[in-house]
């Protein structure tokens, strides 16, 4: 049969399934522990996995060019995590993250080239390169950053999940740290607000066993993440980072504890960076072999070709064909983004405020 | 006009603005149930209810992030702190995330809210609740700092601010809670960025902010006896600064006095002076003269408080010695 995805604009068109009849294509999928993912379903968040993943990589690239300055935390191994629960939750729902947040700004839906154009400081960006890798902001996606300071968004994505109690408009918060993140006093200010007034957010730990180069038993006193939030009577959950077909279901089950009124829940997404923390991490802090066990034996994306393939939905030539078409992609996204102007200089003194006052913002006198 | 206090200003000044919009609540310590620390809310639970007047835990920095959040969806929060010497456990939030909110989102996101609260010299409360930290915050691109120095401009200013779409820094002053000042009957904004020349004069320009206004006005009086004809000008909203009204006073009084209650290094008054410095240096007959707090830790025992802090004898001195009358 053929089947049409579609990433942010672009369209690929792949065989699977071939010989199916007409009610086996309209039945085809992956149950997976009673949550039934469609063909189209599960190809879609393939596809904008090995997106993510294959951005990520030309980002990499981009910046050991120096075409990327500044830092550039990279996301690859965790795109389960973020195709999962974009999937769980709504397009209304808010979200804000950390500074790694490429594969979550993507994963949203916002314009790929307007990302890689951000990276790239460029006039189109994100943010029109008033940002850079670490603060992607899309509000028509409801995306709220992209913040830089560690647990920074925690408070923050506090204020999101109150707006929604105050306004009762039915949407949920999902606030995303990492495991580093996790050990901010801030975050420990917001889980007792958002548990005493009953706020519907879902506070996500991605945990990816690193805070930099320190490992959680070198960091935390309590290892099991999830239990964080224990004694302010939130909930916890862990979940496998690395399955994106479990993540999406155990998400939804989350989102849906914050959307019912039931105050927060506190999940821990269990997952692994691949490359170091930033572009100048070699990552000597931990062993080759470990990360190879990540890298082969759970790798998210393997494991949902391997799936597919079993269910007769793909097979390993429609996948190669796949990696190949979003490579091309993202080069073309990348050349586009590459030809863009940088911004205008008049740009330097524009969104700081809404309402600047004439004749005192900017100096009326000598211009500084 | 009616007669009333700055505290009470500044309650009908919140009251108003959440009765004509509904997306305005405010939240702090004990401004509910208790009806403030300082009774500046006092009465606005029963008014609005719990769902927009909310008491908090003792978390500055989970509210003021709260804050942002709420405002970057289109609330409108006023968060207090109960002084400003708390505000530095979440200067993240204001610095990193509401200042720069709107610029590191290429301007998709504003941050239309007011953290507000008692700052100053206090009295008799030792080194880390009686400081002027306004130079901290007025440093910082993307926030508006508001100082009213008496009660009618206290009503003004913060209508004003609860309506601007930027996030502002209203500093109060816990010593002119109770002031009672005339104040007009009608509805009144006052614009941010406007200073107001508060007393006119010909000799020596004075610029002051909140409590130091009053002591500026005192020391005029006391010139004036001497023959000195002292312009009080009053900045109210320090950031973005009204150049132009001090520039013009200067421009006509040759010379100028700045005072602030906090310390001396990077203070306001070293801005303010720098900007005559820039603007006006053919114009000055003499050096600008700042009078400062003193570069000390706030004491506690009396003689000590009053020797720490600018007195209007100070700014009598500095007048005469500015304009050459010393």
């Amino acid at each position: 049969m053929m089947c049409l995805g579609i990433i942010r604009g672009l369209s690929f068109i792949y065989f699977a399934g071939g010989n199916m009849s007409a009610k086996q294509k309209q039945d085809a999928g992956i149950t997976h522990d009673g949550m039934f993912f469609a063909q189209e379903q599960l190809h879609e968040m393939h596809d904008k996995m090995l997106f993510i993943r294959r951005f990520e990589e030309k980002a990499g690239q981009m910046y050991g060019l120096k075409k990327i300055g500044g830092f550039c935390h990279l996301c690859n191994g965790q795109e389960a995590v973020c195709v999962g629960m974009q999937h769980a939750a709504e397009a209304t729902d808010y979200m804000m993250t950390s500074y790694r947040d490429h594969g979550h700004v993507l994963a949203r839906g916002s314009d790929p080239t307007a990302v890689m154009a951000e990276l790239l400081g460029r006039a189109g960006g994100v943010v029109k390169g008033k940002g850079g890798s670490m603060h992607m902001f899309d509000a028509d996606k409801n995306f709220a950053g992209g913040n830089g300071i560690v647990g920074e968004q925690v408070p923050i994505g506090l204020g999101f999940g109150f707006s929604s109690w105050y306004k009762e408009d039915g949407r949920v918060t999902i606030c995303v740290m990492g495991d580093g993140g996790i050990n901010q006093g801030a975050v420990y200010e917001s889980f007792n607000m958002a548990a005493l007034w009953k706020l519907p957010i879902v506070f996500m730990v991605e945990n990816n066993q690193y805070a930099m180069g320190t490992s959680l038993d070198r960091a935390s006193a309590e290892t099991q993440l999830f239990k964080r939030g224990i004694s302010f009577k939130i909930p916890g959950m862990k979940i496998d980072g690395m399955d994106v077909l479990e993540f999406d279901k155990k998400m939804s089950e989350a989102i849906e504890h914050a959307r019912s009124g039931k105050g927060p829940i506190l999940v821990e997404a269990m997952t692994y960076r691949y490359r170091g923390h930033s572009m100048s991490d070699p990552a000597t802090y931990r062993t080759r072999e470990e990360v190879d066990e990540w890298r082969t034996g759970r790798d998210p994306i393997a494991r949902l070709q391997a799936q597919m393939i079993e269910a007769g939905l793909a097979t390993e030539e429609s996948f190669k064909q796949k990696d190949r078409d979003i490579k091309k992609e993202i080069a073309a996204i990348a050349k586009a983004a590459e030809a863009q102007p940088e911004p205008d200089a008049a740009e330097l003194w524009t969104d700081i405020y809404t309402d600047p006052i004439e004749g005192a913002y900017p100096y009326p006198g000598r211009v500084g | 006009m009616s007669k009333i206090t700055y505290r009470e200003e500044l309650n009908q000044a919140m009251a108003e603005e959440m009765t004509r919009d509904e997306s305005i609540f405010l939240m702090g310590e004990e401004v509910a149930e208790y009806n403030g620390a300082y009774k500046v809310s006092q009465g606005l639970l029963d008014k609005f209810g719990p769902k927009r007047v909310i008491d908090t835990p003792i978390t500055e920095l989970g509210f003021a992030g709260l804050g942002v959040g709420a405002a970057m969806t289109g609330l409108r929060p006023v968060i207090e702190f109960m002084t400003w010497n708390f505000a530095m456990l979440a200067l993240d939030q204001i610095v990193n995330a509401a200042a720069k909110m709107k610029y590191m989102s290429g301007g998709q996101y504003s941050v239309p809210m007011v953290f507000r609260g008692a700052g100053g010299s206090a009295a008799r409360v030792g080194a880390q609740h009686s400081q002027s930290l306004e130079n901290w915050m007025a440093n910082v691109p993307g926030l508006k700092v508001v100082m009213p120095s008496n009660p009618a401009d206290a009503k003004g200013l913060l209508k004003a601010s609860i309506r601007d779409n930027d996030t502002v820094i209203f500093i109060e002053n816990e010593i002119n809670y109770g002031d009672v000042g005339e104040v007009p009957d009608d509805e009144y904004i006052i614009p941010l960025g406007k200073a107001d020349v508060k007393r006119a004069g010909s000799d020596v320009s004075i610029v002051a902010h909140s409590r130091m206004t009053g002591f500026a006005l005192a020391a005029a009086k006391e010139l004036a006896k001497e023959g000195i004809e002292a312009e009080v000008i009053d900045p109210r909203t320090i950031r973005p600064l009204d150049e132009n009204t001090i520039i013009t006073s200067v421009v006509k009084t040759n010379c100028a006095v700045v005072v602030e209650e906090g310390w001396r290094f990077a203070g306001i008054g070293a801005e303010i002076s720098a900007r005559i410095m820039e603007r006006a240096f053919d114009d000055l007959d003499s050096p600008v003269i700042r009078v400062t707090g003193k570069d000390v830790p706030m004491p506690y025992a009396a003689n000590l408080e009053s020797l720490a802090l600018p007195s209007v004898r100070d700014i009598v001195e500095a007048a005469r010695t500015a304009c050459g009358r010393a």
